[in-house]
This record gives structure tokens, C-alpha cells and sequence, in this order.
């Protein structure tokens, strides 16, 4: 018999019951809870009369809604200015009190986005399965979890019953060999995928990433590189376990401490492929041939090396690509054939799930120092994914940094990676943004996304347009 | 949970590929805290000239002509043609909501998202794959016939158009059952709550560090 994948042997653990129809009954570990995809769910389960199954394996946290701006968010749930906002927030906290479920309220230090709160607090550990309403909850698999969004109806359904009905995914390798240049990050590394299986490419599958490169990248990184599974298609990307995992989980609170952490860690041993596991399908990258990544249309697959020109509709023969190119162009107000460094930002967002951890920020406070943000730039945000991580960089001095480059420096939150808040794009504007979507009016009705690494978006910030910041990195030497 | 067991309706486009949920339904529309009144909404940024608030009267709003769904011909469509990778992006259930309360029981592409194509089984809607060259006719057929209605047979698994021709699909048959019975599958599985305990138990013994921790 061959041997088990990573995602395999998660699954294996997890199956309450199979069913002769093909669907299985699996069992979940942690769900994360927020408030824009969870009232309906607490509502259903009032509705029916029911409980939450095991209340120690929730944990809610608002970041969707929650403002950023210091003066704003200082007044607490009380003081949000969007009344719809505020009552979503505050359903929040109600349903966590009426159904005694734990919350960090939104000024409590470990307030964040619910994707960098799970690992960073210790309540997402290597070998669980992972649920939350949301679909970037791949990135929990950089710990060797088997993590994945689900839709409100599963959010009550796990709610209720500590279990869900799935069917089991196929398998993927992303193997990238080799290492990276100086310059080129995870996310690079997630849209240079992106850019070769496509936005579908994933679907049906868990992606597991591998080789020397995933190998040699810090948890962030990691996290980053799952982040975007879903973006390529895959409800679930994840991570074998190494000494790098483990020296992430330790010592965080509320991983397992003394001798359960010898238990846990024996347990965690097995939490990687077989060397003869089989994949359905094994994609490679070269870590050398990957450059830094800009999007320049609507969708994440369409994407280019930052020396790289605009595609021209009139050279695609295929009639949907044709249309889907001509169409993103249009929105985007840029030209065939013209250069990605010719690309002017008008905002600059540095944040979400994806790009918003200490090595994030420090990779673009690294590159601003010293440097003041172009003129031409309306707004530079920064906006750190957690109380913790805030914490954290004002500890190490970034936030001057950043704020002597002339850049804002915000509340944990969301923020302009969906602009549910007061954070967003106006019509036509376009963004250098280290989020994951680039969609029509993601982050503000007719703005302009460009999808970027935190070094690349703060490049650009200084220099008014896109630019290879490998050149600024030894320039800067 | 509506049960679906066959439906008759007019067929309506949405002629792109890589629909995204943000399409389907803006996030401004994500602060409801209640499941229904999404269909005013559905594809806001495309029926609509301007940009939609929440709560705000949506039959006074200026309309994009241009969108196919404002067209008469496709007034009260129940049945969605669509390209494939229908449904990519966020997994907000907000989106078959939306489709669910405009109207629409039936969405045909050639390929769904993972998390959207689960989430219209929970709402009474029927997401169809079929193949893209299959898709590719219907869209020509529907163009060239004003009231171009298709039922869908789900007790069969069947397509059929309007001149009889019955095109199969494939669907799971746990969903399938759901959907036949209009099932609430929360309480088809908590008639298994033993088996649950049972590997709980387990669990507490192998893995006792995936318990109490949150508290
Ligand atoms: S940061 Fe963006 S992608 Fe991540 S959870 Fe928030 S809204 Fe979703």
C-alpha cells in the first residue's frame, strides 16, 4: 500500500464516520468565529433550540468591521461610527454571552484578524482540524493543520454538533525547489503559483506545499503561502511539521505546556506526506526563476514579474481569455502592452491576513527608512494584523519608521483588504496592496487593486510607481 | 430547508468566467445580521449605475441597462447560466442567498468553487456542472429563444430543454437526499451523536491537549 499524504493522515485522524454514500462525518478541533459570517449561525441554532456542542473549542474574535483609526476604535463597540457596523460587532459579543463562548473583545491586545490570532495565541496547533466562516482560514495549514472556510450553515453545523459532512479532496503537491533571491517573499512565491495553475486550478484539491524553498520559509511565510490556497482554488493548503513549526507553537498561550507538550510533540512527528505517498497531481517551481509578482487586472491569476508588459487582448486567440483581458483592462484604466512599472499607486495598503505579521512589517519598514512616501501617494495604511503584532513593532521602533516616512500607522483590523470599514479606495484609484483580492470593487466600489509583497507595496509607496525593489535592495547597501 | 425536486424556469446569463462572490454580493451587504433580503443586491456593482447601501430602497436606484438580468426578456428568471470557476473568492453564504432570494433555484456551469457549490446545497439551491461545450449550447439556445425555460429533474438527474432533449448530471447522493428531502442535516447528524462521543473519548485519551483549552 502506498503511503499517506500529510492531508491523508489528517483526514484519517479526524473521520468520526464514513458513509456507504461517499461523505464522511468529520470531526473539528478549533472554529474561529467572526462577525460577519457567524450571526445568522448563532441566530439558527436559537431558533432550533440548540447548544453549542463543546464550548472550549470555539473562540470569536471582530475584525471585519472594526475601525482603525485610533480615535475611533479608543471608545470601544460603543463608539463605531457605522451603526450597521456596530451592530454586527455587538451581536458579536452577545451571541458570545449568550452562549458562553470565549471572545477577545475589540480593544483587547490580542484582538486581530481572526487568521493571525489563531496561531499567534496558540488556539490553531499543528495536527487539528480548522474551521472558520471565512475562506483565507487555509492559512492555519502552514502549521500542519487541516484548515479550511466554511459557509455560515457549517459555522452552526459545527456550532451544534463539533462535526462536519465533507468529502474527501484530492491531492496536490506544489513542490518549490531551489531557494529564493534576495528580494522575492512568500507572497511572490503565492502569486508566481497562482500565476501558473490559475485561480481554478486548485479546486478539489489540498495543496500541500513543499520543497526546499517552504522548507527554508519562517511560519510567517508559511502562513502567507497557505493564505493564498484559496486564492489558487483550494479550500486547504498546508505545511509539514518541522523544528521551524514548533519553534512558532511553543510557549505560546494556549499551546500545551509541559509535559502535554512532550505528548503533543511525539504526536506531531508523523504530521508529513510518506516518502512514497502518491499526489493526483505534483506542480514544481524553480525558487531561482521566481521574480517579484504585481497583479494588474481582476483576478489573482492575473499577474506578471514586475519587469514584465500588460497582456494585449488582440494576441489571445481563446474568445473567454480574450474577453476576460480586454474586461480587466477596462476596469483597471490601463493599456495593452504597457509596463507594470509605469503603474502609478494613489493608495498604498500594507495589511490583512495574508501580509500583516512582525516579519511583514519589518520587511517594509526596512525598506521606507530613511525615506518619505511620494507625493503623488494620497495614503500609505499600515495596519498590523493583531494587537500583539502592533505591540510587538512599536516595541522595535517600525511604527516611527513608518510614521516618519509619512505613513499611517492603525488599529488591528481588517481594514482595507475588503474595506467593510471606512478604509477603502475611491472610484478609479488605484493600490499597491499586500491583501489577496484583487476582484471588481473589493476594496472600494471601482477601485484598483495591485496585489504585492509588503517590501514591494512599500517600494512603491516611495517611489510614486512600481518598481523592482531587488534593484532598491542593493542600491540601498 | 425548501426541498428541490423538479424545476421549470426561465434561463438567465451571467456570460463571464471567474464570477466572484464580492460579485454576487457586494461586502457593504455583509453587515445584515439576518439570512434573507439579499436579492435587491445580487450583482449590485453590475445592475446597478450606482454604488448600493445597505437598507437603502433599491427601486428607486438608477439601473445599468446594459446587465442582461435588467432585461424583460429575463424578468423573473429561476435558472442561472453561468462560466466556469462560478462562485470563486470569500465564503460568505451571503452569496446564495442572494441568489436564493432574487429567485434563482438552479445555477448551470461548467465548474463551481469548493466553498460556494456546498453552500447552495444548505440553501435549497442546485448548483450543475456540466460540460463546458454542454454549457456552451444551452447559452446559444437561450439567446436565440426569448422565454427560453429548462427544467431540472433532480429525483432523475436530468437537464431538460425546451425541445426535450434530456442532458444528465452528476451530483452526490448525500446532498442529493438532503436537497430531494429539504433535510435540516444538523439534525440528521446529531441522530449520530454517539458515534461523535465515542471518538471524543478517544480523543480525550490519544489527545488530551485538543481539549479545555479555551476557556
Ligand atoms: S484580512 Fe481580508 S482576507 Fe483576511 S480575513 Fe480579513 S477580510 Fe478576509
Amino acid at each position: 500500500m502506498a503511503g499517506q499524504t500529510l492531508y491523508d493522515k489528517l483526514w484519517q485522524s479526524h473521520l468520526v464516520e464514513q458513509r456507504e454514500d461517499g461523505s464522511a462525518l468529520i470531526y473539528i478541533d478549533r472554529q474561529l468565529i467572526h462577525e460577519v459570517t457567524s450571526p445568522q449561525a448563532f441566530e439558527g441554532l436559537r431558533l432550533a433550540g440548540r447548544k453549542p456542542w463543546r464550548r472550549d473549542a470555539n473562540l470569536a474574535v471582530p475584525d471585519h468591521n472594526v475601525p482603525t483609526e485610533l480615535r475611533e476604535r479608543a471608545g470601544g463597540v460603543a463608539a463605531i461610527e457605522d451603526p450597521v457596523s456596530r451592530l454586527q460587532v455587538q451581536t458579536l459579543d452577545d451571541n458570545c454571552d449568550d452562549f458562553d463562548l470565549v471572545k477577545f473583545d475589540i480593544n483587547d491586545v490580542r484582538q486581530g484578524i481572526v487568521h493571525v490570532v489563531g496561531p499567534e495565541q496558540g488556539v490553531t496547533l499543528p495536527g487539528m482540524t480548522v474551521v472558520c466562516g471565512d475562506s483565507h482560514t487555509s492559512t492555519h495549514g502552514a502549521l500542519g493543520a487541516l484548515a479550511h472556510g466554511i459557509g455560515t450553515s457549517e459555522v452552526e453545523h459545527v456550532l451544534a454538533t463539533q462535526t462536519l459532512i465533507q468529502q474527501k479532496m484530492n491531492n496536490m503537491l506544489v513542490r518549490v525547489d531551489g531557494s529564493l533571491q534576495r528580494g522575492v517573499t512568500a507572497k511572490d512565491v503565492a502569486l508566481a503559483i497562482i500565476g501558473k495553475i490559475g485561480t481554478a486550478g486548485g479546486t478539489g484539491y489540498a495543496i500541500e506545499f513543499g520543497g526546499q524553498v517552504v522548507r527554508d520559509m519562517s511560519m510567517e511565510g508559511r502562513m502567507t503561502l497557505c493564505n493564498m490556497s484559496i486564492e489558487a482554488g483550494a479550500r486547504m493548503g498546508m505545511i509539514a511539521v518541522d523544528d521551524t513549526t514548533l519553534e512558532y507553537v511553543k510557549g505560546r498561550p494556549f499551546a500545551p505546556s509541559g509535559e502535554m507538550w512532550d505528548l503533543a510533540v511525539a504526536a506531531w512527528s508523523d504530521l508529513h506526506s510518506d516518502e512514497d505517498a502518491v499526489f493526483d497531481v505534483v506542480v514544481t517551481l524553480q525558487g531561482e526563476e521566481i521574480e517579484p509578482q504585481v497583479t494588474w487586472g481582476t483576478s489573482p491569476e492575473m499577474v506578471l514579474p514586475v519587469n514584465g508588459t500588460l497582456p494585449d487582448p488582440a494576441a489571445i486567440e481563446d474568445p473567454s481569455r480574450k474577453a476576460a483581458v480586454t474586461r480587466a483592462l477596462e476596469y483597471m484604466g490601463l493599456q495593452a502592452g504597457s509596463r507594470i512599472t509605469d503603474i502609478r499607486p494613489d493608495r498604498v495598503f500594507i495589511g490583512s491576513c495574508t501580509n500583516s505579521r512582525i516579519e511583514d512589517l519589518r520587511a517594509a519598514a526596512d525598506v521606507v527608512k530613511g525615506r518619505k512616501v511620494a507625493d503623488s501617494v494620497k495614503q500609505a495604511l499600515v495596519v498590523p494584523g493583531s494587537g500583539e503584532v502592533k505591540k510587538q513593532a512599536e516595541a522595535e521602533g517600525l511604527d516611527r519608521v513608518f510614521l516618519a516616512a509619512g505613513m499611517e500607522w492603525r488599529e488591528p483590523g481588517c481594514s482595507m483588504c475588503l474595506a467593510m470599514n471606512a478604509d477603502k479606495l475611491g472610484a478609479g484609484e488605484h493600490c499597491a496592496s499586500t491583501s489577496n483580492r484583487n476582484f471588481e470593487g473589493r476594496q472600494g466600489f471601482g477601485g484598483r487593486t495591485h496585489l504585492v509583497s509588503p517590501a514591494m507595496a512599500a517600494a512603491a509607496a516611495v517611489a510614486g510607481h512600481f518598481v523592482d525593489v531587488r534593484d532598491w535592495q542593493e542600491a540601498g547597501q | 430547508m425548501r426541498a428541490f425536486t423538479v424545476h421549470s424556469g426561465l434561463a438567465a446569463p451571467m456570460d463571464r468566467a471567474n464570477v466572484d462572490t464580492d460579485l454576487i454580493i457586494p461586502k457593504q451587504f455583509l453587515k445584515s445580521i439576518k439570512r434573507s433580503g439579499f436579492g435587491p443586491n445580487l450583482f449590485d456593482e453590475l445592475r446597478y449605475l450606482d454604488e448600493g447601501q445597505p437598507g437603502q430602497d433599491c427601486s428607486r436606484r438608477p439601473l445599468n441597462e446594459d446587465f442582461p438580468l435588467n432585461f424583460p426578456r429575463y424578468r423573473g428568471a429561476s435558472i442561472l447560466l453561468a462560466r466556469e470557476n462560478f462562485g470563486c473568492g470569500s465564503s460568505r453564504e451571503h452569496a446564495p442567498w442572494a441568489l436564493e432570494d432574487y429567485g434563482f433555484r438552479c445555477i448551470i456551469a461548467p465548474s463551481f468553487a469548493d466553498i460556494f457549490y456546498n453552500n447552495c446545497f444548505k440553501n435549497g439551491v442546485l448548483p450543475i456542472a456540466l460540460d463546458a461545450a454542454i454549457v456552451d449550447r444551452l447559452f446559444d439556445q437561450m439567446y436565440a429563444s426569448e422565454g427560453y425555460e429548462l427544467t431540472v429533474d433532480l429525483q432523475r438527474q436530468r437537464v431538460i430543454t425546451p425541445d426535450g432533449e434530456e442532458i444528465p448530471f452528476e451530483v452526490d447522493a448525500f446532498r442529493r437526499q438532503c436537497l430531494l428531502e429539504g433535510l435540516d442535516d444538523i439534525g440528521l447528524t446529531l441522530q449520530r451523536a454517539d458515534a461523535i462521543r465515542a471518538y471524543e473519548d478517544r480523543q480525550r485519551i490519544d489527545s488530551p491537549w485538543l481539549f479545555g483549552a479555551i476557556r
